[in-house]
């Protein structure tokens, strides 16, 4: 403990807490905003004390790279679309997996001999960096649909898998025992990379909430590792508390499709079991004239979101006709999937920026106890979420998953483009229902044609 | 020792993490993620010491690099985690 050490450090508890404060107050929409002003401080004032710091001599390195990041930054933040706010966040992981990366390789190539335990760490660091920086991009180009969306599996993927890790580890224990091999330093990047694509190709669309929780972690636990290397205390706090963020989203995301991370990461959806039980009854397809009459009549409407409404971009629209069907007198309610859209809380994000009010948006558990009281159900762009043969088709590919019981309300809009099944390719029993009515076409299209009827 | 000792910190910070971010409720799971981008760009402060520091040519270049990167995650995922939770109102 020399000049500012002291001081920099005891402001690093202080930091700490600000971060813990800020993500204490993200448990309720009215004060989140607040506690992400008081965390941005504490990373502020985390900054600014840093530089304090006697190793540091020169400082225009530094001040280049905080312009030039900063100005990516506010760019990047301005101009996003709230829909492309998966592919965003994605990124964002990336971009934190490529800085712990650069982070870790710097102080194995720097000149300061390491320990065993920091050279190990630092490996650790540089490969959950790699992994969390490659894997990220994929996630990032399925989101924006510059590569297919639908899982790459291929013969011989487990084999191959294996081999990578035995790989990775072999090559590990060389580094650490060589770190002056600079073939090793290499090599390791190179494979920790490829197994951040491999991690992610097998992933399909609607299998992309899991992904990117699971990279945020990664994000954070690779700053974490660095902070082990660097032998600093607020980046394992800080590191942590985003690790420990990205495993309870992706338990929770897990958890909503009832499947286990495993299973998620190694396979897309199971083949389809044929199964014995027939679908009765017949699609009905119905006009948003005829659609008009029915929510005329209704008491209580319950809107039920799907990533079909963030295609169509159909949420201002909603609110239109969510604000016409109120003033008759009805109340709207609307009743969200853990995993409807392609991260969590996807639907609550594009449903805040069409301005509608947070006390009106369900969780799954809060809405199904009460669904029978809806005299409307209205699925925008949702199918498997809303899929009964979660509960009553044994043999089915998602049967055990907890879904909205659209079918139970009295009736059920499908607001949907055509006949195209769902990302698990199995047919919707809620479809052939006796009270369930389809309306066809873009979901942004009968909306309005809902609202027009309304108004006029 | 240093190796326990940082070990300690990091199991703790692993336990209050899961303990408040439990309590965050799912309508905010995505200004969550965002934030959280934010926060992992605490690597900053790492590569501060690396980027003025007195070293090799390349680890200098590598702290460049990693502090802009950085810098990208910690201003880019409060601005728009900012922007997202504006939105968030209540009639």
């Amino acid at each position: 403990m020399s000049d500012f050490s002291l001081l920099i450090n005891a402001t690093y508890v202080f930091c700490a807490l600000l971060f813990i404060m800020g993500l204490k107050l993200l448990s309720h929409p009215s004060t989140a905003r607040k506690g992400n002003i008081l965390s941005s401080l504490g990373m502020l004032i985390a900054i600014l004390v840093t530089l304090l710091d006697h190793n540091i001599i020169s400082y225009q390195l530094i001040l280049a790279g905080i312009v030039l990041g900063s100005a990516i930054g506010v760019f990047a933040a301005k101009k996003v679309e709230m829909t492309a706010m998966p592919e965003l966040v994605s990124l964002f992981n990336g971009v934190g997996g490529l800085a712990s990366l650069a982070v870790a390789y710097a102080a194995i190539v720097s000149d300061n001999p390491l320990t065993t335990f920091e050279l190990s760490v630092s490996v650790v660091a540089l490969l959950i960096g790699a992994v969390t920086f490659s894997g990220s991009v994929i996630a990032w180009a399925k989101l924006s649909e510059r590569m297919v969306g639908r899982p790459v599996v291929f013969k011989g993927q487990e084999v191959a898998n294996v081999a990578l890790v035995i790989a990775i580890l072999a090559i590990g224990v060389l580094l650490v025992r060589q770190p002056d091999v600079t073939m090793w330093h290499y090599a390791m990047i190179a494979l920790a990379l490829l197994m951040g694509v491999m991690l992610v190709l097998p992933i399909g669309g609607a299998d992309m909430p899991v992904v990117i929780s699971l990279l945020n972690s990664y994000s954070g636990l690779a700053a974490c590792a660095a902070g082990f290397a660097l032998e600093n205390n607020l980046l394992i706090v800080a590191g942590s508390l985003v690790g420990a963020s990205g495993i309870i989203l992706t338990n929770i995301m897990c958890k909503a499709m009832n499947r286990s991370l495993v299973n998620v990461l190694t396979s897309g959806f199971q083949a389809v079991v044929t199964s014995d039980m027939k679908i009765e009854g017949e699609i009905k397809a119905l006009s948003p004239d005829d659609a008009f009459y029915v929510l005329e009549a209704a008491q209580s409407v319950l809107v039920i979101p799907g990533y079909g409404m963030a295609v169509a971009q159909a949420q201002h629209a909603m609110k239109e006709l969510q604000e016409l069907i109120e003033s008759n007198g009805a109340e709207v309610a609307y009743a969200i999937h853990p995993v409807a859209g392609r991260m969590p809380g996807h639907m609550n994000v594009l449903l805040a920026e069409a301005d509608i009010s947070y006390d009106k948006l369900f969780e799954m558990d809060e809405i199904n106890p009460r669904i029978e009281n809806f005299d409307v159900a209205i699925v925008i762009g949702a199918n498997d979420v809303v899929n009964p043969a979660a509960r009553e088709m044994k043999g089915s590919p998602i049967y055990g998953m907890p879904v909205i019981n659209a079918d139970l309300a009295k009736n059920v809009f499908v607001l949907k483009r055509g006949m195209a099944t769902g990302f698990a390719g199995i047919d919707n029993p809620l479809f052939f229902k006796p009270n369930c009515r389809m309306i066809f076409g873009d979901a942004k299209e009968s909306l309005n044609n809902l609202v027009r009827q309304f108004a006029s | 020792m240093t190796g326990i000792y940082l070990l300690f910190i990091l199991i703790l910070s692993i336990f209050v993490g899961f303990e408040i971010i439990r309590k965050v409720p799912a309508t905010l799971h995505t200004p969550l993620m965002s934030g959280a981008n934010a926060i992992s760009g605490i690597t900053l402060i790492g590569a501060l010491s690396l980027a003025g520091g007195e070293n090799q040519h390349i680890a200098t270049w590598l702290g460049f690099c990693a502090v802009m990167l950085a810098t990208v995650n910690v201003v880019g995922g409060y601005l728009v985690t900012d922007r997202m939770l504006a939105m968030f109102k209540k009639r």
